[in-house]
């Protein structure tokens, strides 16, 4: 449920369903922007859910605060329960070229190699959200004793296709970026596609997703097939 | 041979730029389009353009262009000095009026003057590629027309038709400069100290250099955090003003990255958005606050003022 709706700015609505970042506080915010999404109001133009939070933003030329409040206010969530939420494999290789903290990685969780490699391949993810760079997964949620706080000092250049932790959730690089993450490995699959305008996004919200680890070999021929 | 503009030289950040693209925050991309909205669409209804065309924006020093093709009309906005070459000849352009050049002739954008964007608007179509109904261009996530990148020297732009009404239009429009900013209050407004508080709204910032499409950085008195200076990551729109733990307050701009996790002490008024965008480096500014009832009225006045300015020419 929303705890609490305010306004951020004078064309954003500030949906607040409180400070705890868990699957089932997340799956709230999913479902009212799935709702939200499927009404397609008009004066509505943008909708970011993040862990806890949903901003939907209007055209300050069409409506205003008091009226997108209603709109949320009054919504049918039930009736949109999306229950087909897919589930995504995600190949990723962690040879030593690709899994480039893996040494930090040993040093903080004090954990071997191997056993960091059999936790993460073991579990599966739920996405939370995409955002920052396009399409970049937002996936939940890492075992208590594989959590470890953000680099020190971010990367100016992170490799596309990076898979990276930080504190209980993993991402993926959708491309090229400065970024702060724990790499992990790399996946050969295009996670975001810029090309397609419909679907751009490989993993959405909602949606499961398990890694499944893949050797150099597999890696390197995984885009001639 | 198609209609088209050489580009002698492509200026500091060169992009082509509409109304941008809407409702994909949640897959990351952000709305992009021209940053000063009131001068984009002047500048299309000097040409005779609809007024979400595609036009060239470009920031402090702009393109140098030459034209090959059949008579065409053009038209500068912002606070620009340009020129236009004919024949061998310079003649000093005017900002908000429409001129018609022919084959051979160059159009020199040299600078913008105190200000940061300027923008041209050519009568006709261009030849661009669109990316969910935008050629905005979006040089982070390389989404738009020229593949998402700045233009450069030797690129030719290619015009697919040519607007038959090219009589003179102009109006008389001046930039107001300011200095203070309309902020309304942000949702971690008492994550920071008294007097932190009090710096925001009473002293002026500097705007960096490291400012751009995505963001504008302040510099000034420290702004103190009590609470956190992180958050869990949520929604950014445009003009939110974000403190990271070093103090210095950080505006989101029409590039900006969807999610942040930095508290976010205040959201710029949409009224004062397009002049905001055009506070150039070095500039100072002011925040003062203001309630959500007063930036809508504000808002809608300023519209108005626009639809005026529109209706004019």
């Amino acid at each position: 449920m929303i705890k609490n709706i305010s306004n951020l700015g004078d064309a954003a609505v500030y949906c607040d369903f409180g400070k705890e970042v868990n699957k089932s506080v997340n799956s709230e915010v999913i479902k009212y922007f799935k709702a939200l999404k499927k009404e397609n109001f008009e004066s509505i133009n943008n909708l970011t859910p993040s862990y806890n939070k949903l901003i939907v933003s209007y055209d300050l030329r069409k409506t205003n605060f008091k009226e997108v409040k209603k709109l949320i206010e009054n919504l049918n969530v039930n009736e949109n329960q999306d229950k087909n939420n897919t589930k995504i494999e995600i190949p990723v290789c962690c040879d030593d070229q690709f899994s480039l903290d893996i040494k930090r990685l040993e040093e903080k969780l004090k954990i071997n190699r191997d056993k960091i490699i059999k936790n993460f391949f073991s579990k599966e993810y739920f996405c939370y959200m995409t955002g920052f760079i396009a399409g970049m997964p937002f996936l939940g949620d890492l075992d208590e004793n594989m959590r470890v706080p953000r680099l020190e000092t971010p990367r100016v250049k992170v490799p596309k296709g990076s898979v990276a932790l930080t504190e209980q959730f993993a991402n993926i690089y959708t491309f090229e970026s400065p970024g702060g993450w724990n790499i992990l490995g790399n996946t050969p699959l295009d996670v975001f596609d810029n090309s397609n305008e419909v679907e751009p996004n490989l993993i959405n919200p909602g949606d499961t997703v398990v890694f499944k680890q893949i050797n150099i070999e597999e890696y390197n021929s995984y885009n001639d097939k | 041979m198609t209609n088209n503009f050489e580009i002698i030289r492509a200026g500091v950040n060169t992009t082509f730029q509409d109304q941008g693209r809407s409702n994909l925050y949640h897959i990351g991309i952000p709305f992009s389009g021209a940053m000063d909205n009131r001068n984009y669409c002047l500048a299309n209804k000097l040409t005779g353009n609809k007024l979400n065309s595609p036009v060239i924006e470009f920031a402090y020093q702009g393109p140098h262009l030459k034209y090959t093709g059949e008579k065409i009309n053009i038209a500068v906005t912002g606070d620009v000095v340009f020129k236009i070459i004919k024949s061998g000849t310079e003649i000093d352009g005017n900002c908000y009026e429409s001129y018609q050049i022919e084959s051979g002739d160059q159009i020199n954008l040299i600078s913008t003057n105190k200000s940061v964007y300027g923008y041209l608007a050519i009568g006709g179509g261009l030849d661009l590629k669109f990316q969910w109904n935008s050629c905005s261009i979006n040089t982070k996530a390389n989404i738009g027309s020229n593949d998402g990148k700045k233009l450069e020297n030797g690129q030719k732009i290619n015009i697919l038709n040519i607007n038959s009404d090219q009589s003179k239009r102009k109006t008389n429009y001046i930039n107001s400069k300011v200095e203070n900013i309309r902020v309304i209050k942000g949702p971690n407004f008492n994550y920071f100290s008294e007097e932190g508080k009090k710096i925001f709204f009473e002293k002026k910032f500097t705007v960096s250099k490291l400012s751009d499409r995505m963001g504008m950085r302040l510099e000034g008195s420290k702004i103190e955090n009590i609470v956190n200076t992180n958050i869990k990551s949520e929604g950014l729109i445009k003009g939110v003003i974000q403190v990271p733990a070093d103090g210095n307050p950080i505006i989101m701009l029409s590039d900006h990255g969807t999610v942040g996790g930095y508290p976010k002490i205040g959201v710029v008024a949409s009224v004062d958005y397009d002049r905001l965008v055009q506070i150039s480096p070095g500039s100072k500014v002011k925040f003062k606050e203001i309630n959500l009832s007063d930036a809508e009225t504000l808002f809608k006045l300023y519209e108005m003022e626009t639809q005026n300015l529109l209706l004019q020419i």
